[in-house]
């Protein structure tokens, strides 16, 4: 399968927004989308390449979802197109997955919803991203963050070759957030795959991300997280609070586990990721 | 064995309920109740037209509630009329037509009665052969498309962006509906079918834990308001779809008795069981 000719991921070296030679996984070019007349995306241009993190930002109603939308084929675009690699394994984390109480639906039942994997698959991937604990509980008595884990871990038991997270730190407390971005970049080491991103917070997500992406309807900046953050169109965005916010590599100790205690860092993580 | 009237009755009220139950539980999950409800009131509509173009009436009547259903599905895309009053406009308008176009057929002598409430009691042979037949095809595709529904049915945008073709699967969900209706119609009638999809997986929700589990249980509860129903009917000649419906309902009603174990075990307090949970976590 297409699978096996993406650049193997040895330890993950090198992941400024420089190394773009790889074929991305998926790209847009020129997106336009027009809903109701209204105009909700212009021209975007955005290419995820295998081992690279991309994270879209913009203020609310900038179009982050729709474009999310466009790029996984949920929606065609008014005008653009989307280049996919044929055969692209995508894992998605939906914004806003809400539960129906009527329908009884277990964490491992979840997991293989779309795939069919071995108890012990599964498993693993709840381990991978610190939920194997909760592989019995019914998914309507998850808390934000627990629910954010588990469909982590349901995108990954797919063996994705890119993973889409539509703002994945949401329900999250704010240790849980930069834990969880903190995981993203873990996996994204650990299996070379593709992360497309979309938040609209800015500075904890800066530090795990590769190439950032401004949108509001259209693309304005993009480049690494350093850069970006001096744009003078990022500034105009966001106003003061962008000011604040430097982008913020940084080490921590210690983690915190599932249910948040302290847990060692040994040996501490190597050279923090930011641009 | 199958000479015994009321010996074919139960087994083609428990070949409907087997195939009902697992069928009305994705009617319950994807909160179609009402869907369902209209497809059956459009079903008369299709025995007129069965009987006007000299047809199979179960052809007719799946034809009819199909063109229903994905009537229905184009005219959800009016954004100035929500869906209870287009299925409101629907259910009642395709049973009045439909009794309009008996009416009209001035040649027919066919019972009302036995179309609106089920006659369960006059089914032949040949029909308990044909509600197996279906049911079976129906629990065959129906398991064919499970896993895909069952993606599309907790998230349709996350199942379609992995490779779930959504459109199809629910066309085929429909069609499926629409055949259990036509089925169902001989033993509950046209304005008690959706009691049958329904109240069985309702009745099971609170035994479940998995949806697969859920469909098995509905399946059950749905035979055993037939056997019940029937006996009922015959001991206290009480008319036979009411009775099974009523049956059905008071299965449901033992459902919500409380059960300390069972309930406990649905819901489990929050398993986290080191520290106390953040105070922003939790939703």
């Amino acid at each position: 399968m297409f699978r096996r000719d993406r650049p193997t991921a040895g330890p993950a070296t090198d992941h400024t927004s420089e190394d773009r030679t790889a074929v991305p996984l998926i790209a847009a070019a020129g997106v336009s989308v027009v809903l109701d007349a209204r105009p909700i995306l212009d021209g975007v241009d955005l290419g995820v390449s295998p081992g690279h993190i991309v994270t879209v930002v913009g203020p609310n109603g900038a179009g982050k979802t729709t474009l999310v939308r466009v790029l996984l084929g949920l929606l065609p675009p008014s005008a653009g197109h989307v280049n996919r690699r044929p055969g692209l394994r995508v894992g998605y984390l939906p914004q806003r997955l809400s539960f129906d109480p009527v329908l009884p639906l277990t964490v491992a039942r979840l997991m293989t919803l779309t795939v069919r994997r071995s108890r012990s698959a599964v498993l693993a991937a709840l381990a991978e991203t610190g939920g194997d604990h909760l592989i019995t509980t019914p998914v309507q008595a998850l808390s934000g963050g627990e629910l954010q884990r588990v469909l982590l871990a349901r995108a990954l038991l797919r063996e994705p070759d890119l993973l889409v997270l539509d703002e994945p730190v949401q329900g999250v407390d704010f240790t849980g957030e930069a834990e969880l971005y903190r995981l993203i970049g873990t996996i994204r080491d650990r299996r070379g795959c593709g992360v497309l991103m979309v938040s609209h917070d800015l500075h904890v997500v800066m530090a795990a991300t590769d190439h950032v992406v401004c949108i509001n309807r259209h693309v304005c900046c993009a480049g690494a997280p350093a850069q970006v953050t001096r744009h003078p169109a990022y500034r105009s965005l966001f106003g003061a609070r962008a000011a604040a916010v430097a982008v913020y590599p940084h080490h921590h100790d210690h983690t915190h586990g599932p249910g948040g205690e302290v847990v060692p860092l040994n040996p501490p993580p190597a050279a923090g990721t930011g641009g | 064995m199958l000479d015994d009237f009321f010996t074919r009755a139960l087994l083609a009220g428990i070949g409907v309920a087997l195939a009902a139950g697992p069928l009305g539980c994705f009617i319950v999950w994807r909160r179609m109740a009402y869907f369902g409800d209209t497809m059956a009131h459009s079903a008369l509509l299709g025995v007129a037209l069965g009987f006007a173009l000299g047809i199979d009436l179960t052809l007719g009547v799946v034809m009819i509630t199909t063109v229903a259903a994905l009537l229905l599905v184009f005219m959800q895309r009016a954004p100035w009329l929500s869906m209870d009053t287009l299925l409101g406009i629907m259910a009642h308008s395709t049973l009045s037509i439909g009794l309009i176009a008996v009416s009209l057929m001035a040649w027919l002598r066919i019972d009302l009665m036995a179309y609106l409430f089920g006659d369960i009691l006059a089914v032949g042979r040949a029909d308990v052969m044909w509600i197996y037949l279906s049911a079976s095809g129906v629990l065959v595709v129906l398991a064919a498309i499970w896993r895909p529904l069952l993606a599309v049915t907790v998230h349709e945008d996350l199942a379609r962006a992995e490779g779930v073709p959504a459109g199809p699967v629910r066309l085929l969900f429909m069609l499926l509906i629409a055949v259990v209706i036509a089925f169902a119609m001989k033993v509950v009638g046209i304005l008690l079918i959706t009691s049958l999809l329904i109240i069985p997986a309702a009745a099971a929700r609170r035994a479940a834990r998995t949806p697969e589990r859920m469909a098995v249980l509905a399946a059950l509860i749905g035979a055993i308001a037939v056997i019940l129903g029937l006996h009922g009917s015959l001991y206290w000649d009480l008319p036979s779809g009411p009775a099974i419906v009523t049956a059905a309902a008071l299965l449901f009603l033992l459902s919500l008795a409380p059960r300390p174990r069972t309930a406990a075990a649905a819901r489990p307090a929050r398993s986290v069981p080191h520290a106390p949970a953040p105070p922003k976590e939790g939703q």
